[in-house]
């Protein structure tokens, strides 16, 4: 025996190396809608088997909390026993000597008093409360329903136009979210536990591309009923789409000059080319929507007067007030809002930056949307200030490293604490305080805290306030809108208590949220409001959708939309990012494992055809 | 024209339209690959992995239920791995399946056992692990737990054929089940208890309550006198399991049958189908006399499937529903009022007994309204088609050897138009039969409304009746009738009279009925029916003499007070749970 030894890794090790990897891969592709318990029980006896063994806690009490949990799966619990979870938990909790004992503990306490009401159904009912109603993962996560598996399937078939006429069925905005979805779809893609997830998007900005101009589908028969739509955005543009279809006439009043919302008013162009918007608004308008820009409610018509002339009103109006960081010094000339600044862009209003040094404030999307603008639009030095760290930042991770590319800086963990200004009132500097890293917050981020360190001067002539929008209620609470926290208080169903015929949805109910999100509520919105004015039109259209090729699917790792140069996009706000070469979108296409046919998804019919 | 595919299934050429499932083009050639969970059009779903097949040139195994053949395949049916992955699944299925097969009702028709036994499986590699039964086994469907093998087309049918959703999956993971579904028990839940999953259900994880130890216990106490009434289906279907074939498996010899066993009197449900038809086709010629008065159309009312579907679906509709009750519940009624004023017997002391095609009739006799006689039940009792059977052979009665028998007098007799209530449309037809007598005082051709026979799942037609046209319609099958009435709803059809029966093809097809995997065999048995209607010297219910005579001897007339008070009932007098999307 040598006195040290230089490790190196046996054969056995190195499998199990490459068995976590695909453990991990395989949580990232969990199906939405398990249930909770089934999996604490998993989560637990793989923790167990991580125990050293020294301990009593650990190596004994993690078993007997595993056998525990089986009683309640299998219906010999009682109310007894999840307290004796409880309790066994905490002291697990409480004396075990190391992570592998408490942590796993705490992931069982979480469970018992996070998902107490499922512990509970099993016990009482001896099943769980869970149901896997959509279960092709990408469909179920889209909150549009978008069949994905349908148009990634006709993309790799060359049907295009196809495709864009399947993907209007649940999203009339094919072309803005082929270049802006958040995809959520991607998110639990089974083929995560094979290497990555299907690049979704990509494929949809491929279908769009390459469809040429596809006509909306006919109208059904005019029922003479009439919709109010209030705000011109992607969640009013939804519902007056499909209403549209359905045959009621629908007018849409917007206070800006044009349509768009958030796409317009909040995306730049460098993202989502206006043409681009352009086409989905001109598809949507063909139905025959009547649009009529300008127009406030509240200011250039009541609400009351709305619903006098129209049978029913569906309330988008987006978030679109800008909020306040209350800080000292805000109101300094050169101070501006990201939705002022947005907004100016979105008419065609370009602000002039050229020589100056840019500070924005915040670390989401809208954030990054605005430091990207500034960039192109001349400044000298463009940063931005963050209170935590690069990668609690909310905004997606490649709009960061698309910023970082094009030369902005991150001054993370530092939080803005004033603004200077001249004796004229013109910002020439924004004061941050240096904050060290703290305690994980419910969401699983480490909180900030002031570090013990001196403040620090940022000089800045323009400061761009990013940190979140909120909701222009007045005129709807007035109106008697009920307001929840900031934002209208909906139903799910897009419905108002005690206001028959008046909807709403999108950011102005969730507050801001994603554009998907908005159609969504637009669709849910236009389903309801057709049934509440007495009619049960259906949306479907009819494309046959290509059979699941039954070969093998060979391992092959996921595609990414090309970019522009940085140091070219840079200088202008034409589109940043590439689409798919032809051979890229078919293999990205075929990579597609078609849950819709394979697994559980055939059994629910593979798609919701209509609805 | 159909473009045609040519492959190789097991080194035979075959030849099929594009679009055929491989195991069809197998079957196509005699190739029978077997299969559990596969049910054609409804449950194609390839979850057993029974049917799995090799092609070649693709390196995993392809089920072939639910995946079309291409031009040019090649398929290996029994090659080494194909067999070893099928004899593995079944084994598998195994595991969790409760195999107490001796006292099981499917044992000996069960596709489970059979594939097992085809395979000559004979021991098991893997741990037993059944998952518990919890059921309320007074309920007259059962669902045993233990022995479901999670084939999901219970789902499938109450979904597609039936339009009523009460199963679902239940539970994640691998403890993925069937339950019913938005977290109900069963009683919670809006089942029509029409048993069309019961009769697809590949093994016994669903059956029909057994009664044939009531019904023996009534048969051993001599206090009691039994009386046994036999649906107008009945006697198209019980010999299915009995060897007979369509031929012997008469209903005079199902008379001999009961006879042997003990039962007294053995009487015919077409009796009291005409005695129905006296009662409705009235009640239809009263309503239609005076527009305006009563909810339109009328709906008839013998299928409690369909009653129960009625009041938990569009309860504000009940009121369409003739007032007349069952066959089944008329023939309670009488025999423990006439009849045992007639044999001079205490009907307290009478038990009533029905063979029915039907599950949801179990339910219809233990209404608490059923009771008009004497305060008791009407009917005590219900035993389906597959019970009689079984206590036959329980009481290994050889029936090829009996010969047939007549029923008892005089709830014996009953006519052609009687015998077709087992069929989809023939209640509507022997009502039209006497309608047409009662407006005109002279019979009709008895095959003038032959319009609404037939398998189509809602058929309509417009018959005159003196000057008066009559709109009628019939629907068999739940989800058919839900798109009638909903058509109905919305002002898209105008009917006077409908009928509706609750299983696909009616009684005929019904969920008490004996269960063939992969054959639906109402058209059939249907088809029967309508050759006893043929041969039949009485094919108008108001010309059935026993009829005639319980009206002159007891009841005086249709619609009289005595009818009112025995014959009819009140459908809002009992609860029903409301389907979920009217609560």
């Amino acid at each position: 025996m040598s006195r040290l030894e230089f490790y190196s890794t046996s054969g056995s090790q190195a499998v199990v190396e490459s068995l976590y990897r695909d453990l991990e891969h395989r949580i990232v592709a969990s199906p939405p809608g398990l249930c909770p318990v089934d999996l604490a029980a998993a989560f637990l006896k793989m923790c167990h088997a991580q125990t050293c063994g020294k301990c009593t806690p650990c190596r004994v009490g993690l078993r007997q909390l595993a056998l525990l949990i089986d009683d309640v799966l299998e219906g010999r619990a009682t109310m007894e026993t999840l307290d004796f979870i409880e309790t066994t938990a905490q002291v697990i909790s409480d004396s075990a000597d190391c992570a592998i004992g408490y942590e796993a503990a705490n992931m069982v306490l979480k469970g018992i008093r996070g998902f107490r009401d499922d512990y509970e159904s099993h016990v009482k009912t001896g099943r769980c409360l869970c149901n896997l109603d959509q279960p092709v993962p990408c469909v179920a996560q889209c909150p549009a329903g978008v069949d994905i598996p349908g148009y990634v399937a006709l993309v790799g078939a060359g049907r295009y136009a196809d495709a864009v006429r399947l993907i209007r069925k649940d999203n009339p905005f094919p072309g803005a979210c082929g270049l802006v979805c958040e995809h959520p779809c991607e998110s639990r893609c089974r083929r995560n536990m094979i290497e990555g997830a299907v690049n979704i998007r990509g494929l949809k900005r491929y279908a769009v591309d390459h469809a040429g101009i596809v006509p909306p589908p006919p109208c059904a028969e005019a029922t003479g009923k009439t919709v109010a739509i209030v705000g011109g955005g992607p969640s009013g543009l939804s519902a007056a789409f499909y209403l549209s279809l359905m045959g009621h006439k629908v007018t849409v009043f917007e206070s800006r000059k044009q349509l768009g919302g958030m796409l317009r008013y909040g995306i730049p162009s460098y993202r989502l080319p206006r043409e681009e918007l352009q086409k989905d608004i001109d598809a949507i308008l063909a139905t025959g929507v009547e649009v009529n820009l300008g127009v406030t409610i509240g200011k250039d018509i009541s609400l009351a007067e709305l619903h006098r002339r129209y049978d029913a009103i569906y309330i988008s109006i987006g978030a679109h007030t800008d909020k306040k960081v209350g800080i000292e010094g805000e109101d300094a000339r050169g101070v501006i809002s990201a939705v002022e600044m947005l907004r100016a862009i979105g008419d065609g209003t370009m602000p002039d930056f050229t020589g100056k040094n840019v500070v924005v404030i915040g670390g989401g999307n809208v954030a990054m949307d605005c430091c990207r603008s500034a960039a192109r639009l001349g400044a000298k030095t463009v940063s931005v200030a963050y209170r935590r760290r690069q990668q609690d930042m909310t905004a997606l991770a490649e709009e960061v490293e698309g910023a970082m590319a094009e030369g902005v800086e991150l001054l993370t963990m530092m939080a803005p604490v004033r603004i200077e200004a001249d004796e004229n009132d013109n910002a020439v500097a924004l004061w941050v305080q240096p904050q060290r890293v703290g305690s994980i917050d419910s969401a699983g981020r480490p909180r900030p805290e002031k570090a013990a360190e001196p403040e620090v001067r940022v000089p800045a002539d323009v400061i761009i306030v990013a940190i979140g929008q909120s909701i222009e209620l007045k005129a709807f609470e007035e109106a008697g809108v009920p307001i929840h926290r900031g934002t209208i208080a909906a139903l799910s169903s897009g419905g108002i208590e005690n206001n028959a015929g008046i909807f709403a949805g999108g950011d102005c109910v969730t507050g801001p949220a994603t554009v998907i999100k908005a159609i969504a509520a637009g669709k849910v919105a236009a389903a309801n409001i057709d049934e509440y004015l007495g009619f049960e039109h259906r949306i479907e259209v009819d494309v046959k959708i290509p059979k699941a090729y039954l070969g093998e699917r060979p391992s092959c790792g996921r595609s990414e939309l090309p970019m522009e140069k940085a140091f070219e996009r840079k200088e202008n706000f034409q589109c940043i990012e590439c689409g798919f070469t032809d051979e890229v979108a078919k293999q990205e296409a075929q990579r597609c494992l078609r849950c819709d046919h394979f697994g559980y998804g055939v059994f629910k019919g593979g798609r919701t055809k209509r609805w | 024209m159909v473009k045609m595919v040519n492959l190789t299934i097991d080194g035979m050429a075959v030849s099929v339209p594009r679009g055929t499932s491989i195991l069809n083009a197998a079957r196509s050639v005699g190739i029978n690959i077997p299969s559990l969970c596969y049910l054609k059009d409804l449950n194609e779903i390839a979850a057993c992995r029974v049917c799995v097949v090799e092609i070649e040139g693709i390196q995993k195994l392809v089920a072939s239920c639910n995946n079309h053949v291409w031009e040019g395949m090649v398929v290996y049916t029994n090659s080494p791995r194909v067999r070893e992955a099928r004899r593995v699944n079944v084994e598998l299925i195994l595991s969790q399946h409760n195999c107490d097969c001796p006292y099981c009702v499917r044992s000996g028709n069960c596709e489970l056992q059979k594939l097992a036994n085809d395979l000559g499986l004979s021991h098991l590699n893997y741990h037993k692990e059944p998952a518990p039964a919890n059921w309320d086994v007074t309920f007259p469907m059962i669902r045993d737990a233990s022995k479901c093998i999670k084939c999901m087309r219970c789902i499938q049918v109450c979904d597609k054929v039936q339009s009523l959703n009460i199963w679902d999956i239940a539970n994640t993971g691998s403890r993925t089940t069937v339950d019913v579904s938005l977290g109900r028990n069963i009683r919670e839940a809006d089942c029509a208890l029409c048993g069309q999953c019961v009769t697809h259900c590949p093994v016994g994880a669903l059956r029909a309550r057994d009664d044939t130890q009531r019904a023996f216990a009534l048969l051993n106490d001599k206090s009691l006198t039994t009386v046994v009434q036999i649906a107008p289906a009945v006697r198209a279907a019980w010999g299915e399991s009995m060897g007979l074939s369509r031929e012997e498996a008469t209903v005079k010899r199902l008379v001999a049958a009961l006879r042997r066993m003990g039962f007294q009197y053995i009487f015919d449900t077409n009796f009291s189908a005409d005695l129905t038809i006296m009662e409705e086709g009235s009640e239809f010629l009263q309503r239609l006399g005076e527009p305006g008065k009563y909810a339109w159309p009328m709906f008839t009312s013998c299928c409690p499937g369909w009653v129960r579907f009625l009041k938990s679906q569009y309860p504000d509709m009940v009121k369409n529903l003739s007032t007349a009750k069952s066959p089944q519940q008329m023939f309670g009624a009488v025999t423990k009022s006439y009849f045992a004023e007639r044999i001079g017997v205490d009907p307290h002391k009478i038990r009533c007994i029905s063979v029915m095609p039907c599950m949801a009739k179990k339910a219809e006799c233990a209404l608490p309204v059923m009771n008009d006689a004497c305060g008791d039940p009407d009917v005590d009792l219900v035993l389906t088609t597959r019970e009689i059977d079984r206590m036959i052979r329980a009481e290994h009665i050889d029936v090829h050897a009996l010969k047939e028998e007549e029923f008892d007098s005089p709830l014996g007799v009953g006519s052609g138009a009687a015998v077709i209530f087992g069929a989809t449309g023939g209640v509507m037809e022997a009502a039209l039969r006497s309608a047409y007598f009662l407006v005109t005082g002279e019979n009709p051709d008895a095959d003038a409304f032959e319009d609404v026979r037939g398998m189509d799942g809602w058929k309509e037609a417009t018959f005159r009746i003196q000057d008066t046209p009559v709109r009628v319609a019939v629907a068999s099958g739940l989800g058919n009738t839900r798109r009638l009435i909903e058509a109905l709803r919305a002002g898209k059809v105008q009917y006077d009279f409908v009928e509706i029966m609750a299983c696909p093809g009616g009684c005929a097809g019904g969920g008490g009925q004996p269960i063939h995997e992969a054959q639906e065999l109402a058209e059939t048995r249907g088809q029967v029916l309508y050759g006893l209607d043929k041969v039949n010297d009485l094919r108008f219910s108001h010309e059935n003499p026993a009829v005639q005579a319980l009206y002159s001897e007891y009841l005086t007339k249709p619609l009289s007070h005595k009818s009112h008070e025995l014959l009819h009932t009140d459908h809002e007098a009992w609860k029903m749970p409301l389907a979920p999307s009217k609560k």
